[in-house]
């Protein structure tokens, strides 16, 4: 690894960019689905900074773009056209190999639906990222982070639908990512696991200083937030400031 | 609208269904190719029997006047009686240097009654002219024409026969010479001459010396054969025996068993990977349509409609099969018809694709495959619409048994995730394990009849026998006759033997043998057992292979009462000293000098085994063939060469075959297998590409359950494999023959990187579906 390090010339890890500088820009991103003879625009150029330390939330009517643009910005997908780079990161250009390593090193997904490994345990679902990041905390702290430590030996199956999720976002954070991209993180949840997760994100996004984007449905949500980006129709219709955060108990869901 | 699911449903799983088809394909060709071949050798036998009076009874004798005839058809129970002169002797044919034997029959005036002749080419000959008939493939053989001529040395005088015509009859529907283990027809030719020309041949006119017969309808064959013992016994008759005893109606009765064991054992395995494959994709299928099964019963759709649609959908994959499966079982059964034409004469034999037995290929794949899909179509039919629009309960795991016994700590994560998938469904993993397994051991047993018979071989020629040449003479000779083929140019060694017609008797059972004299230590002939050891001849007293001493039920210490069947024939009583359980055939053998004591008329030999330098191997051959008292020469290295010739043909074909049908079932087996874990895990690839894995790593989940799956199946061939073999040995084994088991590592290993290969390059075409997983697309939907 040192070896890579030193061919590569640099070294990403400790040189984490100062809060509020611009880690994700984002110019003219188009998207076009063709499905036979129909072009879907699913973004229709659109222009947007994710600055270090933020936390984002992302909203809008469905079939907006939201997930399209979350997917763009983690590297699971790539723009039709436009540029887009996370810090020296060119997200347009990468071809498979690069986009993986770099979904390694930086970034942490949380979905919906949580994506555990059924076969595996909490602890192992964790250790399947600690193994192979560069400078992850150890499974039990992550757990220990999202209040999950007595269930580490759970199978997915054994836990209930905000406590998967809690994993999840453990699983997520554990390799201490730079940025976390949640889609619907809450979607499937009731209000208390709800409250219990946005409260996670939250304390990983403090005393982390991981850049969070978040998409969500529910506009109360909105409240914890640094920035609130809407959007419509694949554009950015509106940008809103909190000056104020909320912590996620006071949320009227 | 079911119709245009079941054609999009087929679409979707095409690799799969495709996969299914081939092995149904492979059953139904092993099916429709072995049966169609069965029924055709069968009925064309029987045909050929009937049509040209295939003789009941048989009888070899010295001589006996004609007159005789009219006393063996007064038998009570004998129907038709053909008395005929049957002789052997050297042949030379033009531009053919190597040893042949000619075996050669009469035609009595106006033509055989019984053992009717098939006139292929020419003409039959006519008496005085020197003319002959020859058996249907020598013209062919050794490029001869009608009209062209051979010699033949019959008592020590040598005849030209100019062969006019071709033919065959059901007494040679199988030709061998004595003592050889596959027929030669390079070396060995029947010709039917007049009976007039061939008894002044032979010094028989007015005599004959061998006897055919049928039995009146209702007759008892026991009761025939006893008479005709005691009618002919005084003439040198041998015994008389029934077809059970004919070499040529033994082989292929022997030929029609064993296709008939392939034909019922072949399909089984392969129907039976079907079945399990089509189990396991059909069992996937409900499990992923759960919410369209439920909404088409919302629509209306009865039980008996869902239940109709996936078995449908079973029967269009088994029926492609079977399409493919049928043609490929008509060129399978026809090129199994002329390898038989390699063997066998058989002028009526002509591969027909027998509708009846497709039809019976298709019902038993059906059956097959609907009782492969009969749980899983259960389920699609019991499921209530309002459950099944309910997501299936999460997929439970828990650590295995390996695990707690502390082998987990030795894996990371993604071992214990290979580990725990074949935990969660073990009768499927070991059920693919299985049919891996049974891919090998196919294999296995397309190489173990070529170790088989290479191993016998071996032994039989280059450790156990050693002889170059055998020299028979046309009757016993003084022992000086040593020195004199030891003056031979060429001859480095001689060890003679003698051969003593006559008949054991234990009891009421009796066998009729020519006893194998031999020296004692035998330096080029020696004797050995099954398992390859060389077997000391006993000081006195006889040594019968293990299958003769059954057959007599006798066990060393027994006296057995012996009749030679010469000279004075005297009675003797003999102790059976030894028993040599052997692979081929029936024989008895004694020290020289004791069977010479015991026949009672000095010493003398009946021919000569020799060591022969082979830059004179040729001139040794032309020079004693033609010396006078001499009834033939054989040359050992001729006889393996043919043997091994013909063989290879024969195993080139059938392993070819085997090696397609093994690769078939791999293929058909590991795809499936694949595609259903990926369908199945497809949610947790997709998770581990995003948490970064690359594209090496998730395949390494999915592939290295397989290949954990493979590695376990390699044992598990290697065994069936040997299972298998053993079942085809006994198959294979008869009175005549054993087929010893012997399976080489070397095949092991083949059948390993046979089915290795195959996992391999499935696993590659699996992998690139893994590099084209859209991550988006299945982490958007709720699993
Ligand atoms: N794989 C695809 N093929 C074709 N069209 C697609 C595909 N994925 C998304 N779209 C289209 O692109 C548009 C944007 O989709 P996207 O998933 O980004 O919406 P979203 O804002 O996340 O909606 P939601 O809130 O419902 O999740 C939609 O019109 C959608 O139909
Ligand atoms: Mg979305």
């Amino acid at each position: 690894m040192s070896l890579w390090r030193a061919l590569n010339g640099r070294n990403d890890d400790d040189d984490r960019p100062a809060p509020g500088t611009p880690v994700f820009v984002a110019h003219g991103l188009t998207k076009v689905y063709r499905m036979g003879e129909v072009e879907v625009h699913a973004l229709r150029g659109m222009d947007l900074e994710l600055l270090a330390g933020e936390f984002v939330v992302l909203l809008g009517p469905s079939g907006s773009g939201k997930s399209t643009l979350l997917n763009i910005l983690g590297g699971l997908d790539t723009p039709s056209g436009g540029t887009v780079r996370y810090r020296e990161h060119d997200l347009v250009g990468a071809d498979e190999r690069r986009l993986t390593k770099y979904r390694r090193e930086h970034v942490g997904f949380v979905f919906q639906f949580y994506n555990l490994i059924p076969s595996l345990t909490a602890r192992e679902n964790i250790a399947l990222v600690t193994e192979i990041a560069r400078r992850p905390m150890t499974p039990e702290e992550a757990l220990a982070l999202v209040d999950l430590a007595d269930r580490m030996d759970h199978f997915p199956s054994q836990l209930s639908g905000g406590q998967q999720q809690r994993v999840a976002i453990a699983r997520a954070v554990a390799k201490r990512p730079d940025v976390l991209l949640c889609d619907e993180p809450t979607g499937a949840l009731d209000i208390t696991s709800g409250k219990v997760v946005l409260g996670v994100l939250a304390r990983v996004n403090r005393e982390l200083g991981t850049t969070t984007a978040v998409i969500t449905h529910n506009a109360a949500i909105a409240a914890m937030a640094d920035r609130v980006v809407t959007i419509a129709d694949g554009r950015i219709s509106k940008v809103v400031r909190n000056d104020h955060k909320a912590s996620p108990e006071d949320l009227a869901w | 609208m079911l119709d245009r699911k079941l054609r999009r449903d087929l679409l979707r799983m095409k690799g799969q269904a495709a996969a299914i088809a081939l092995v149904v394909a492979c059953a139904v060709a092993a099916y429709v190719g072995s049966t169609t071949t069965y029924r055709a050798l069968r009925s064309s036998n029987e045909v050929y029997y009937d049509r040209f009076a295939f003789a009941d009874v048989f009888a070899e004798l010295r001589r006996a006047p004609r007159s005789l005839a009219s006393r063996i058809a007064e038998i009570p129970g004998v129907g038709t009686v053909e008395t005929r002169i049957v002789a052997d002797g050297p042949m030379d044919i033009p531009g053919f240097a190597e040893p042949a034997t000619a075996h050669v029959v009469s035609i009595p005036p106006g033509g055989p009654r019984l053992n009717r002749l098939v006139l292929l080419s020419g003409r039959m000959p006519e008496p005085g002219a020197g003319e002959a008939l020859a058996g249907d493939t020598l013209l062919k053989l050794h490029h001869l024409r009608l009209g062209d001529a051979v010699t033949v040395a019959l008592e020590g005088t040598r005849h030209t026969l100019r062969l006019v015509g071709t033919a065959t009859s059901p007494e040679f529907i199988f030709q061998i010479r004595p003592g050889d283990l596959l027929p030669d027809d390079a070396h060995f030719a029947v010709f039917w001459l007049p009976e007039s020309d061939l008894a002044a041949a032979t010094r028989l006119d007015g005599a004959f010396n061998n006897v055919a017969l049928r039995l009146a309808p209702g007759a008892r064959e026991t009761d025939v054969l006893a008479r005709l013992d005691r009618l002919l016994e005084p003439y040198g008759c041998l015994g008389a025996y029934g077809r059970d005893r004919h070499v040529s109606h033994r082989f292929i009765s022997d030929e029609i068993r064993q296709l008939q064991g392939v034909a019922v054992f072949m399909p089984a395995v392969f129907l039976g990977v079907a079945a399990f494959l089509l189990n396991v994709a059909f069992s996937r299928l409900v499990g992923t349509q759960r919410e369209q099964i439920a909404a088409i019963k919302a629509l209306g759709y009865g039980n008996a409609a869902v239940g109709l649609h996936f078995l449908q959908l079973a029967g269009v994959i088994v029926l492609l099969g079977t399409l493919v499966g049928t043609l490929a079982g008509a060129w399978f059964g026809s090129a199994m018809t002329r390898m038989y034409a390699l063997f066998y004469h058989l002028p009526l034999f002509r591969y027909e694709l027998d509708p009846s037995a497709v039809a019976s290929a298709v019902l038993l794949s059906l059956l097959t495959a609907f009782a492969g899909v009969a749980g899983a179509v259960r389920r699609a039919v019991r499921l209530p619409p309002a459950e099944a629009m309910r997501p299936p309960a999460p997929p439970r795991y828990h650590a295995t048994l390996l695990e707690r016994l502390g082998l987990g700590r030795l894996l990371g994560p993604v071992g214990r995730m290979i580990l725990r998938s074949l935990g969660r469904r073990p009768v499927r993993a070991l059920l693919t394990a299985v049919g891996v397994a049974a891919a090998m051991a196919v294999l296995v047993l397309g190489a173990f009849l070529d170790d088989s018979i290479t191993w016998m071989m071996d032994l039989q020629f280059r450790r156990a026998q050693l002889e170059d040449a055998t020299v028979t003479f046309v009757e016993p000779r003084d022992p000086a006759v040593v020195h004199e083929l030891h003056a031979v140019p060429g001859v480095t060694a001689v060890e003679p033997f003698r051969a003593v017609p006559a008949v054991l008797r234990a009891g009421h059972r009796t066998y009729r043998i020519g006893i194998l004299g031999l020296p004692s230590p035998a330096a080029l002939h020696r004797i050995s057992d099954r398992e390859g050891n060389l077997v000391a001849l006993p000081a006195g007293g006889l040594m019968l292979t293990d299958k003769l001493a059954d057959l007599l039920h006798a066990r060393p210490g027994d006296d057995l009462d012996v009749d030679i069947l010469e000279g004075t024939r005297p009675r003797k009583t003999v102790r059976l000293a030894a028993v040599v359980p052997d692979l081929i055939g029936l024989s008895a053998y004694m020290e020289l000098d004791s069977l010479n004591r015991l026949a009672g008329h000095g010493p003398a030999l009946s021919g000569a085994f020799l060591s022969v330098d082979p830059a004179a191997e040729q001139a040794l051959h032309r020079r004693l063939k033609d010396a006078p008292l001499v009834a033939g020469v054989l040359l050992q290295r001729v006889a393996v060469a043919s043997f091994e010739a013909t063989n290879a043909q024969y195993l080139l074909f059938f392993t070819g075959i085997l090696v397609l049908f093994a690769a078939v079932i791999a293929v058909g087996v590991v795809y499936n297998s694949a595609r259903v874990t990926l369908a199945e895990r497809e949610r947790e690839l997709a998770s581990l590409r995003v948490l970064g894995f690359t594209r090496g790593e998730v395949s390494a989940v999915l592939l290295g359950e397989l290949a954990v799956l493979v590695v376990l199946a390699l044992p598990l061939g290697c065994l069936f494999g040997l299972g298998f073999s053993a079942l085809i040995a006994r198959n294979l084994s008869s009175d005549l023959f054993r087929v010893p088991l012997i399976v080489e590592s070397s095949t092991f290993a083949f059948a390993a990187l046979v089915v290795l290969g195959a996992s391999l390059l499935t696993a590659l075409a699996v992998r690139r579906r893994i590099d084209r997983l859209d991550l988006v697309e299945v982490l958007k939907t709720k699993e």
